[in-house]
């Protein structure tokens, strides 16, 4: 949880701009290893934009990318998955009618000569699993039409470590999940960045991004308005950064 | 590899035979029985429904169950199949092919016709043809993936097109002889006793060591294998079935006691040839894996890193190649080809698809289906044949059964949707 090593990303000024609308203005940005670092604000913020330029779906116009010391460009998705930089979108991108091991590995298998390896993917499947201490996987045979929203976010996140990755990106990952579910799933979230990875996490959910975070960055208007540790920041000070609003007096309740 | 099995083993359990643990008999019926109820049924109707149209037409036509007529429904029904096969690639990658009959009508035009006017050897005819099939599949595969048409209209377009240009290529009212041996022999010609028996036990054997080799492997790994009966249940029921069979082709079955017909049609060989490799590509490989993956959610597929565009060209390639393929037999099977030959299977091979269970919605069905549906279908039109009724009657026939399977297909679909959420 140091802060002593260098950022595995760190974003420079950079903007992006749809015709006439200004959607990021100079905006500074960094995440690092080992750490779960939460990108939050309002709706039209700028959260999804800011993401897409870091996976390569959508360059910026101007600014510097710095991946892990190094200057470089991000122009598709491709150069995002070269870098190890992983993004699991909100709508899961797996396919329903393939088992657990051939989603985790999709477009990825391990083969023997011609064949699959079936085998040692399965072997490495479990293995990724249990390190991230993931229990609520019964069988990595079965087939993912059968699993619950939490079962699926959880093989959707842990297919992003199996390979490799130094960043992994999550877009949500807890909006259409029940209370247990979201419990499970931030605890992976955690065990992901105390592997050592560098997470950024998205998410609308205040009492979460204080739960599992340990920075919290804050857009408004397309505009990076604050960089806090999450230890020494509480609910108020988070939404007076999101609204603009200086002096909310709001209860915790009020915001869950 | 081997540190990480025993890391394995000591992690499900302190007992290390307990990582070898199987799941018994009597769970692997339970999940079946879950999985008919939630209406993944597979092929399982197809052959339900098999047996009951064998049952039925045995009692009505006296000529049904004769080794005659079981070496003709298994020639009858290979030319389907293999169209049919083609089929499942395309239908699991949720496109459709209906020119695939029409395609396969004209490859086995263009065959005879180069054949006769041409005077070059009848393989190279042969192979000129189905390259002209694979290049449709080219066609169709490039205006789908990459132009963006459905594949409904495109191969729609095709099948008017192609029926014309077999009528060009025919000439009105033309009809040409099939008069390579071999090709001939592709349907008509049998196995010896011997090589028919050889063919069983290489089968039989093939099914158990691959059977028996997968299991050891799981365990070496430290993996979950199902219990040893199943594998013992399906190689006993594929012995009986393909010995049976065997016994049964083998004795004479023509009318005339000197000159007997015996043997294993060389027909199921073929399906053989073609069956086997297809299914290795779809069930063992990366390719396979990325078919179903398309089928399923291509969204995810093409994130995945799969290229989407590029696979669909080739499954339509395959598609047509296997429709070629399917000319060429049935051509052989008929011995002529005229103007309208392939008409007839026009959208028998998506209907024995689809009966034997592949979805037509993408990504759930297997190759062995298609063989089970292509048998279904042979047989009503055999059955049907036989009892000398209205000859359109077998289409209407035919026509029910595959709405029948099409609902079942759709039912379970929302079922399974409905059950995911």
């Amino acid at each position: 949880m140091s802060e002593q090593s260098s950022p595995v990303i760190e974003l420079k000024s950079v903007a992006k701009s749809f015709g006439a609308v200004k959607v990021l203005t100079d905006v500074n940005f960094v995440a690092y290893s080992g750490q779960v670092t939460a990108l939050v604000g309002d709706n039209g913020a700028g959260k999804s934009t800011l993401i897409k330029g870091i996976a390569g779906v959508q360059p910026y116009d101007s600014g510097t990318i710095h991946f892990e010391g190094k200057e470089v460009q991000i122009n598709a998705p491709m150069d995002a998955s070269a870098l190890g930089i992983e993004v699991v979108y909100q709508d899961l991108a797996l396919c329903d009618n393939l088992d657990v091991v051939q989603n985790m590995f999709l477009g990825r298998e391990m083969v023997r000569k011609v064949s699959l390896d079936e085998e040692s993917m399965e072997l490495k499947a479990k293995k990724t699993l249990a390190d991230l201490s993931v229990r609520n996987i019964s069988s990595v045979r079965q087939k993912v039409s059968n699993l619950s929203g939490g079962q699926r976010q959880t093989v959707a996140i842990a297919r992003s470590v199996l390979w490799e990755n130094k960043l992994v990106v999550l877009d949500e990952p807890t909006a259409a999940l029940g209370v247990s579910q979201t419990k499970q799933v931030l605890k992976m979230v955690r065990n992901l960045a105390d592997s050592g990875l560098a997470v950024i996490l998205i998410s609308h959910n205040m009492q979460e991004v204080t739960a599992v975070a340990d920075r919290i960055q804050i857009l408004r208007l397309g505009q990076m308005v604050a960089n806090l540790k999450a230890s020494e920041t509480n609910l108020n000070s988070i939404v007076s950064h999101i609204t603009g609003a200086e002096n909310l007096s709001l209860t915790g309740e009020a915001l869950s | 590899m081997m540190n990480q099995a025993n890391m394995k083993a000591t992690e499900v359990g302190t007992n290390p035979e307990d990582s070898n643990q199987v799941l018994t008999l009597k769970q692997e019926a339970q999940a079946l029985v879950s999985g008919i109820r939630q209406g993944r049924m597979g092929s399982l109707p197809a052959i339900i429904g098999f047996f009951i149209l064998v049952i039925l037409f045995t009692f009505l036509s006296p000529v049904f169950l004769t080794q005659l007529n079981f070496a003709n429904l298994l020639q009858q029904s290979a030319p389907l199949i293999i169209l049919a096969l083609g089929l499942v690639f395309i239908l699991l990658i949720a496109e459709i092919d209906l020119s695939a009959g029409v395609t396969s009508g004209l490859v086995s035009a263009l065959f005879v016709v180069t054949l006769k006017n041409f005077g070059i050897p009848w393989w190279l005819a042969v192979l000129l043809a189905i390259f002209v099939g694979v290049a449709v599949g080219l066609t169709i595969g490039v205006l789908v993936a990459k132009v963006g048409i459905p594949s409904f209209i495109v191969t729609l377009a095709a099948f008017l097109a192609f029926q014309g240009l077999q009528i060009m290529v025919v000439g009105q009212g033309g009809l040409y002889r099939v008069e390579t041996p071999t090709i001939l022999s592709l349907e008509n010609g049998n196995l010896s006793v011997a090589a028919g028996w050889l063919l069983g036990v290489v089968l039989v054997a093939f099914t158990l060591i691959n059977g028996l080799l997968s299991r050891r492997r799981r365990i070496k790994n430290g993996h979950q294998n199902k219990t040893i009966a199943i594998l013992y249940l399906k190689v006993i029921t594929l012995s009986v079935v393909i010995f049976t069979s065997i016994y049964l082709l083998n004795l004479g079955r023509g009318a005339n006691p000197d000159f007997q017909i015996r043997g294993v049609p060389v027909a199921v060989l073929v399906v053989l040839v073609v069956l086997i490799p297809s299914n290795y590509l779809l069930t063992k490989t990366r390719f396979g894996v990325h078919v179903y993956a398309v089928g399923g959610n291509p969204e995810a597929a093409r994130r995945a890193g799969i290229k989407v565009g590029r696979l669909k060209i080739i499954i339509f390639m395959i598609g047509s190649g296997l429709a070629s393929i399917s000319g060429l037999m049935a051509a052989s099977r008929v011995g002529t080809v005229d103007a309208s030959a392939g008409r007839t299977v026009v959208l028998s091979g998506v209907a024995a698809a689809v009966v034997g269970g592949v979805s037509l919605f993408g990504g759930r069905g297997k190759l062995t289906d298609a063989v089970v549906g292509g048998l279904v279908i042979a047989v009503i039109d055999n059955g049907l044949g036989l009892l000398n009724l209205p000859s359109g009657l077998n289409l209407a026939v035919t026509g029910a059964v595959l709405l029948i399977a099409a609902t079942a297909d759709a039912l379970s679909r929302k079922h399974g949707t409905v059950n995911s959420r």
